[in-house]
């Protein structure tokens, strides 16, 4: 194994034009998530979170700074690097089985190879009987359990889940984090989670990197040194409830800081 | 909503305006000699299909399916050329911001253009033949089927692409199997319109710049002061154009069942 981080960003800054005006969405971010290591990037809706992840992804390009995965700059996506979307974004034309085996399928891999992974990855989400069920015929969690298993079936070097629970509901994201602590204690992936969820920040990840609002900038990592494996019940831990105050301040303080410069911006003007 | 009992409601209107009719030529409120009556046409419309026994009644007679075929050869090939040109074409100019560039301004100039206003230009050409008919069939199906496939391209959710793209799926692979099937829909939409102007764009051609088919015989039973076999002729036309219809619905239903579950959600 390498000792080169599986994903790196460097002094990475990103602007977006917007009519006129520039938007700063992500200033000076520098991160890097080590193989086999379960990061979470943790802020506010609008803090550029979901920007950082597409430029890992290669979506997007960062406006100054370096992204690097394995060590090469990234360029286009790339099924090294799977995404699970929030919006599960599948074909809503194929079957569970066509949605899982597009990746493979694409990158040509011969059916007979595919076919028997895809059945053991079908399983480990808890979708078999579903396989020849189209998408709309799928709860929300179903869903995103074909999301994830799509990206699982290419194995990829890098997870990325963009806030891959936020439109489920409560029951539903609680199972599905504990589906993805199993599916993590079984692959071992290295991955990037992007979330607005304290809990769930904590309950998943080694790592914890807290963003602030716009422009977002890594405001403070925290070490999760709960170990594993863990279950759902980790959440009522008092380890847990004191990183929970820990994050639970710095996210306050930044909103306040957020709120005061508003304030003064608007005085100003 | 409490549920209507299932009787043929559609039938209401139909049946409301035959009557009317009916009684309109009945009753004379309408100038004699120049309406037929339901009655009549139905009479003439069934000699003019079957034949007659009697001698020589109508030069029509027996003549509906050489005609029918005629036009619905004319309107298939038409449509056929024009789906085949403009789907791919519309495909391209939703994919490509060079081809869009390039092709839709003048599409966009073109389009405005009625099809009757092509008439001269189309026999000037063609003369009186078939080309000139499928000239026009083709051309006035072409557009409503190229603007929807380039809308339906356009209209791919950005998520689908990034997702194909982080599956490994090259820029061809990402048109065959993502923006194509998402524009399925939108394609289906213009081939509908497009059948409905290839009808259009038939009976026109026929009037003037072909001598036989559909509406070849309007144009001449009106001459002749043949307002039965106009009126039949019409309503072939419409039986005929919504047939035609009815056909590219079914077809669109079963390719795009995934669509018909996303309703029922």
């Amino acid at each position: 194994m390498s000792t080169l981080p599986a994903i790196e960003l460097k002094h990475v800054r990103k602007e977006f034009a917007k009519g006129e005006r520039r938007v700063v969405a992500v200033e000076d971010v520098d991160l890097a998530v080590s193989h086999r290591e379960f990061v979470a990037v943790l802020g506010p809706s609008g803090c550029g979170k979901s920007t950082l992840l597409n430029m890992v992804a290669g979506f997007e390009r960062p406006t100054s700074g370096r992204v690097l995965a394995g060590g090469t700059v990234v360029g286009e996506p790339s099924p090294r690097r799977a995404v699970v979307f929030q919006e599960p974004a599948l074909f809503p034309w194929l079957s569970v089985l066509g949605n899982v085996v597009f990746g493979p399928k694409t990158q040509g891999q011969p059916a007979a190879e595919y076919r028997a992974h895809a059945a053991q990855i079908i399983d480990q989400v808890g979708l078999s009987g579903f396989e020849s069920h189209y998408p709309a015929e799928l709860s929300g969690g179903m869903r995103q359990r074909v999301g994830i298993a799509r990206a699982l079936i290419m194995r990829p070097q890098v997870l990325l889940m963009d806030e891959p629970f936020g439109s489920l509901d409560a029951q539903t994201r609680s199972l599905m984090q504990e589906l993805l602590l199993a599916v993590w204690e079984s692959h071992h992936q290295t991955v990037l989670f992007i979330t607005h969820d304290i809990e769930e920040a904590l309950l998943l990840a080694d790592r914890v990197c807290v963003m602030t609002a716009r422009p977002g900038r890594i405001k403070k990592t925290i070490n999760v040194d709960i170990p594993r494996p863990r279950s759902i019940e980790v959440t009522t831990s008092p380890e847990l409830n004191r990183l929970r105050r820990e994050v639970f301040a710095l996210i306050r303080e930044e909103s306040q800081r957020a709120a005061t410069e508003r304030a003064r911006a608007a005085a100003n003007s | 909503m409490p549920a209507l009992p299932r009787v043929p409601w559609f039938l209401l209107l139909p049946a409301a305006f035959v009557a009317l009719w009916h009684f309109a030529v009945a009753e004379r409120w309408v100038v004699e000699g120049i309406i037929p009556a339901p009655a009549q046409v139905l009479d003439s419309w069934r000699t003019w299909i079957f034949g007659s026994t009697k001698a020589m009644l109508s030069p029509y007679a027996g003549t509906w399916l050489d005609n029918v075929a005629y036009s619905t050869r004319r309107v298939l090939q038409g449509f056929g050329i024009a789906a085949a040109v403009a789907i791919p074409l519309g495909l391209m100019i939703g994919w490509n911001r060079l081809v869009a560039r390039l092709v839709d301004p003048s599409i966009q100039l073109v389009r405005p253009v009625p099809i009757t206003a092509w008439l001269p230009f189309a026999i000037a050409v063609f003369g009186i033949y078939d080309a000139s008919a499928l000239f026009l069939i083709g051309l006035g199906a072409f557009f409503p089927i190229v603007v929807n496939a380039t809308h339906g391209v356009r209209d791919t959710n950005l998520l689908l692409l990034r997702a194909a793209r982080m599956m490994g799926a090259r820029p061809v692979t990402v048109l065959a199997k993502v923006v194509f099937p998402s524009a399925l829909p939108s394609i289906f939409t213009g081939l509908r319109l497009g059948i409905g102007v290839a009808w259009t764009a038939v009976i026109v051609a026929e009037m003037i710049a072909v001598k036989s088919g559909l509406g070849y015989v309007l144009w001449d039973a009106y001459y002749v002061g043949r307002m039965d076999i106009c009126v039949a002729t019409m309503f072939s036309v419409g039986i005929l154009g919504f047939v035609s219809d009815r056909v590219i619905l079914v077809a669109s239903r079963l390719l795009l069942r995934w669509r018909t579950l996303e309703a029922l959600e």
